[in-house]
């Protein structure tokens, strides 16, 4: 998951799609999230690599809309509905997911087990 | 109440002065007995009969002239001689040293004239430029010598300062030199050559020139350079300063610190000490040891048994002081508002007179003394009471007080600092000389005088009444390194970790 700067950032991505939870007046997706440029990033405690800073899954609330979708805790977030995470602010993130017009949001979020999964499958079957 | 006071005469022979200085000639304020007596016991009330029931002499006042008076100012007259008779010895060793060497370069130049001046050969230009050299550089040695010895003495120092006399031990030696070879190269010879010999006698003055450059740095310039922090402590009521000081030997390094002494630490005042010694004797009154197995003597283990029963007693003399001093507080600072407000009241009745105004009300226009003597009256119990409670009236006389009271007058100064130099307790030097009550101190130490300041220095500085503690702490030696940094090296990010739920 570490970038190489100036080069595209490849990842395995998971596509996770949650509805919106009416609650009183807000719409929530039951998740907090943590991380963006102009936060610390050594302090990122599911990140592997100490200096990226993306925008990271830090709680999920039981039983909530992300939980029901199946976001996990420490999912590093891509893309919110086609707009990029990977290199936003933590306010401008928090804006995209909370925009009050959208019922629904599309998430890819990639995570370490992913990358492993497709590692250990692509060793299996090797390219002939 | 004039009994009291005619037998307080038979016993104090010295208080007469003083008293006529003390004592209140006005007669306004009714039966307030004089000034600065009697306080020093601490009592608050006046016995009337104490004078028919005292018999002895008593030495602990400070009024009366003691057996310790006695002693004390024979052994200053004893010391002052002593130390004059060494004080000229040195004086008039430190004259011909310095007449020998002002007069040596000028017989250098004067004998070959006067012995053969047939043979000598004369010299041009040459010479007469070292002769205006070698009477240029005489008067600056005249007056650097003038100016680096033959200052009045500040102090007596219990021993010769070691560094003076090895540079005059060092310039007797040089000055016998250069006559040993004048006496055998040029007179026994009967050299010709003047501009060798004028040459010569510069090379003397030179010589001399760079001594006294050695004496400037070691005697002056080497103790500028701070070396150590002493603390100064008195023994009496544990009023410490600290003071930094060079590389000095311990006797003037306990000069240094009188000095201070005399400037910085506020008047020592044995009155105030009374209460402590009266709760100490207070301590071990209650206990006697019995003993009852017929030991003679008083053991070890009976003094440490007595220490015990004491520590184990319910005594409740720390109630005391508690409120003894709450009281005190309270007395001093109801004394204080009182004097306050007359000092100001007195004060309102004074206008300094304009010049105009002087030419145009000539009748009762008073100068300074009179104006103080016209006003003080009616601050002037409210003063005593004020004093006798902080119990420095033994400090101030009466006429101390008045001439202050001119001088401020004169000076438009306010009441408020009128009264500063009553409310707190100035420097030593700020009360009249008999106040000083020491100008002999004795310097204890172990280590010579004459040796150098140690870190862990420990000496004592006596004088009759009181010691003052110094021990010298040497400044550290430091280490510094050097750290480069970039400026374009500052750099700055945020350091939040902000979590939203969304």
């Amino acid at each position: 998951m570490s970038f190489v700067p100036g080069q595209p950032v490849t990842a395995v991505v998971q596509r996770i799609e949650i509805q919106k939870l009416q609650q009183g007046d807000n719409l929530i997706l039951g998740f907090s999230i943590g991380g963006g440029i102009d936060q610390d990033p050594g302090q990122n405690p599911f990140s592997e690599d100490k200096t990226d800073k993306g925008i990271y899954v830090t709680r999920i609330t039981p039983g909530g809309p992300a939980d029901v979708a199946g976001l996990m805790m420490g999912d590093k977030i891509m893309q919110v509905n086609g707009w990029d995470m990977t290199m936003v602010t933590h306010d401008r993130a928090r804006k995209r997911l909370t925009k009050k017009n959208e019922g629904v949001v599309r998430l890819l979020v990639t995570r370490k087990s992913l990358e492993e999964v497709v590692k250990q499958s692509m060793n299996k079957y090797p390219r002939q | 109440d004039s009994t009291p006071e005619r037998s307080r005469d038979h016993h104090k022979s010295r208080s007469k002065d003083s008293r006529s200085e003390k004592s209140v000639t006005i007669n306004m304020p009714p039966a307030e007995p004089l000034l600065g007596d009697s306080a020093v016991r601490g009592e608050p009330v006046q016995d009337d009969n104490w004078g028919e029931t005292t018999t002895a002499v008593t030495g602990t006042s400070e009024h009366s002239l003691s057996q310790e008076d006695i002693v004390r100012i024979t052994k200053d007259l004893e010391d002052s001689v002593g130390l004059d008779c060494r004080r000229y010895l040195t004086l008039t060793l430190t004259v011909i040293l310095g007449l020998l060497v002002f007069l040596t370069p000028l017989a250098f130049l004067v004998l070959p004239h006067l012995l053969w001046p047939e043979k000598l050969q004369g010299c041009g230009t040459a010479c007469e430029g070292l002769f205006i050299s070698v009477a240029f550089k005489l008067l600056i040695l005249l007056l650097a010598i003038w100016a680096l010895f033959f200052r009045p003495p500040r102090a007596g120092l219990p021993r010769v300062f070691v560094f003076r006399a090895l540079l005059a031990v060092l310039v007797l030696l040089l000055v016998v030199s250069y006559w040993l070879f004048y006496g055998v190269r040029i007179l026994d010879s009967q050299d010709e050559n003047y501009q060798g010999i004028v040459q010569y006698a510069v090379s003397l003055v030179d010589a001399l020139l760079f001594i006294h450059y050695l004496a400037i740095v070691l005697l002056e310039l080497r103790q500028l350079q701070l070396c150590f922090s002493v603390c100064v402590t008195r023994s009496t009521d544990g009023e410490t300063r600290h003071y930094n000081l060079g590389q000095l030997s311990i006797q003037r390094a306990a000069l240094a610190i009188l000095e201070h002494y005399y400037c910085d630490f506020p008047v020592h005042n044995p009155a105030l000490l009374s209460a402590s010694k009266s709760r100490a004797a207070k301590h071990l009154a209650g206990l006697k040891v019995y003993n009852v197995d017929g030991e003679s003597g008083l053991a070890h283990s009976q003094s440490r048994a007595m220490i015990a029963a004491a520590a184990r007693r319910r005594d409740s003399s720390h109630n005391e002081l508690y409120y003894e001093e709450a009281e005190h507080e309270r007395r001093v600072r109801k004394r204080k508002a009182r004097l306050v407000v007359a000092v100001e009241e007195a004060f309102t009745h004074i206008k300094h007179m304009q010049e105009e105004e002087q030419k145009k009300a000539p009748g009762d226009v008073m100068d300074p003394r009179e104006a103080a003597q016209a006003i003080f009256p009616s601050m002037a119990r409210a003063l005593q009471k004020y004093l006798r409670t902080t119990k420095q009236q033994h400090c101030h006389s009466m006429e101390s007080i008045q001439q202050h009271l001119a001088f401020c007058i004169t000076n438009s100064m306010t009441p408020k600092a009128f009264l500063e130099s009553y409310l707190t307790p100035g420097p030593t030097l700020r009360y009249s000389r008999d106040h000083w009550l020491a100008r002999q101190w004795t310097l204890i130490s172990e280590a010579s005088v004459t040796s150098g300041l140690k870190d862990g220095t420990v000496f004592l500085l006596k004088c009759v009444d009181f010691s003052l503690v110094v021990t010298s702490k040497k400044i550290p030696y430091i280490q510094l390194s050097e750290e480069y940094i970039d400026p374009k090296s500052h750099k700055f990010v945020l350091r939040l970790q902000s979590e939203t739920s969304v």
